[in-house]
């Protein structure tokens, strides 16, 4: 009799070993069973957004409730979540759809979300250049060889470097296309052998850490 | 009422009529093709599809000069049922695949040409009909590749069983989890532990999440706060369960903290801005950095470092990874974050299964070797037969 933990293992046996059978052989009922198993996955997912929309509305609520440190950022985002979800469903009432350009709802997403977005991916060029700094510091050999590389590639990829001489941007080409990309398919081939063997440890049951 | 009852009446002798009318123009354009069509030599050629479940029928066809500029319609027969499967298509394609038909079923299909007034038709193609195989002839080599990992692993478990011990190399971002953990401890502060801005169907995700497990004990054990902010909500209840084990198993259910495992938002900056947010009011002594990140990777990094917080991160991500070297105290490069969990736990089996992968990765190694001196040989030197053993091992691979 299976218990306790060997019901997730058996299910996680069970599932694993029918999606690889699945990989190879197409006839019914095997061929459909990797659609079906992620449109069960979308359903759940559907459904455990509930929970996630719950858990932050009861972090703030309780931060609020306690007078917590920063109790007032917690504020801005209720108000914000409740803003948009009428926004929402007025613009859903009004157009049918909340996502028709001219509703309330895209005019905030347009004016209001994508350049929040925008603003905080623009903080990524200032990040990549303290990040940069402390990186290219030519401390040992290997720093050194990084910062010449670097200076480089980065003269490579800008006009004045063909002006110069059209073969800094083919010589960065080759620093790209051959010492870096043999590198990043070593670790590529890396990462897919460690993906399977992650795989098969959780089919197998040997590993068990995610169950704790 | 009488007045709706003609105005129905109407309309239906209206559809009928125009039907009719459009039928014997069909007709009278098919026939005239028919004649044409018997000249052009156009044959369909239908078959099963291969390695499918038999639910679709592939049709071929090879256009000559005269069709160019035609607009082409298929047809399927099935019965007295003649149905349209395609409508105006570029005849230059040269293939359809009708994905709409019953396996077992015997169907026919022709084809119409179209131009301006003149129709040409094909003749009817001979039944066939869609079965589903049982195994797919195109994924062979990856099922031998399957048998040749499976039986390592195999192996390399039942030695372990046996008892046979096994080595793995020192990993210092993985010695450090109980340093980073001492430390956050030893200075009254929260550990976060962002699991990137994955699904739970992605295996970083769940190699995040096993590691996740090891730390919350460790946290759990020192009786320090563990923060882990989600991205998705899946990811936060599986991680939810994972802490509360933790906590459990290291006997200490009661100081877990279920509202310490947030959701934040599945908005990519705006998760960034959310944790960046925590870090700089919460300041974590230690922020581990294990699964999926893209773009955000080096913001939330770059404020971790701003606090002064010890941080390990992990990532599958070769594009982040320099981000990650440049702005982590330790960082765990593809490879090492998969194995993480078995490098904690120290587990013979497990570490069989590490073996395993090893033994695949001189297998590929060994290749890529034979691989590149064929290659020399055959296209470097021009070697007619290292040429001919180089595009094989290519056709093999």
């Amino acid at each position: 009799m299976i218990k306790g933990k060997g019901i997730p293992l058996a299910i996680s046996f069970l599932t694993g070993t029918i999606i690889i059978i699945a990989f190879f052989i197409p006839h019914a009922p095997f061929g459909s069973f990797e659609e079906i198993s992620l449109r069960w996955y979308s359903i759940i997912a559907g459904f455990t957004m509930l929970l996630g929309v719950d858990s932050l509305l009861r972090l703030h609520t309780n931060k609020i409730k306690r007078k917590e440190n920063h109790w007032a950022y917690s504020i801005v985002l209720l108000f914000g979540f409740l803003l948009i979800v009428i926004v929402g469903i007025i613009s859903t009432i009004r157009y049918g759809n909340a996502f028709l350009t001219g509703s309330g709802f895209m005019y905030m997403y347009d004016n209001m979300i994508i350049p929040l977005q925008s603003t905080m991916f623009s903080l990524l060029a200032f990040f990549i250049a303290s990040a940069a700094y402390r990186a290219f510091r030519a401390r040992n050999f290997d720093a050194t060889l990084l910062l010449i590389t670097a200076i480089i590639v980065m003269f490579g990829r800008v006009p004045i470097s063909e002006m110069i001489s059209p073969k800094i941007p083919i010589f960065t080409e080759w620093i790209m296309s051959v010492p870096q990309m043999a590198a990043k398919r070593g670790i590529i081939i890396g990462i897919a052998l460690g993906a399977i063997g992650v795989s098969l440890r959780i089919i197998l049951g040997i590993e068990r850490s995610y169950l704790s | 009422m009488k007045r709706h009852l003609l105005l129905f009446l109407c309309m239906i002798s209206i559809s009928v009529f125009s039907q009719e009318l459009i039928d014997s123009t069909n007709v009278a354009l098919i026939d005239t093709a028919i004649t044409e069509m018997q000249h052009s030599g156009i044959v369909l050629n239908v078959c099963d599809t291969p390695n499918d479940d038999g639910t679709s029928i592939t049709i071929k066809w090879d256009i000559n000069d005269s069709l160019k500029g035609y607009l082409m319609d298929i047809h399927r027969i099935h019965g007295e049922c003649d149905t349209a499967i395609a409508l105006d298509m570029n005849p230059e394609k040269g293939i359809h695949t009708d994905n709409m038909v019953h396996g077992g079923t015997n169907y026919m299909y022709y084809a119409l040409f179209k131009k301006d007034d003149i129709v040409k038709k094909t003749d009817n193609s001979l039944p066939v009909k869609a079965i589903g195989q049982w195994f797919n002839k195109e994924r062979f080599d990856s099922f031998i590749v399957l048998l040749l990992i499976a039986g390592a692993f195999a192996w390399f478990i039942y030695l372990a069983k046996k008892g046979k011990s096994f080595y793995i190399r020192k990993i210092a971002g993985l010695d450090a989890v109980e340093e980073a953990v001492g430390r956050s401890t030893e200075m009254g502060k929260p550990i976060m532990y962002l699991l990137g801005i994955g699904y739970v169907t992605d295996i970083p995700t769940i190699a995040g999440l096993t590691i996740l497990g090891r730390v919350a004990k460790k946290a759990a054990e020192y009786d320090t706060r563990i923060m882990v902010p989600s991205y998705d909500p899946v990811v936060m209840t599986t991680a939810q369960e994972v802490v509360k084990e933790a906590f459990t198993e290291a006997g200490r259910p009661d100081a877990y903290r279920k509202e310490d495992t947030m959701y934040i938002t599945q908005d990519q900056f705006g998760y960034a801005a959310g944790v960046d947010g925590m870090m700089m009011r919460e300041k974590p002594g230690a922020i581990f950095l294990q699964g999926l990140f893209f773009a955000e990777s080096l913001i939330l990094a770059e404020t971790g470092y701003s606090i002064g917080a010890i941080q390990i991160a992990g990532t599958t991500e070769t594009a982040q990874l320099p981000f990650f070297v440049a702005a982590c105290d330790y960082t765990l490069i593809g490879e090492e974050m998969m194995a993480a969990s078995v490098y904690l736990e120290r587990e013979p089996l497990m570490l069989g299964s590490i073996v395993a992968e090893d033994l695949i990765k001189i297998i590929i190694v060994f290749v890529l070797i034979i691989g590149f001196i064929l290659g020399l040989l055959g296209h470097g030197f021009k070697i007619g037969f290292f040429t001919d053993m180089f595009e094989w091992l290519v056709r093999i691979i």
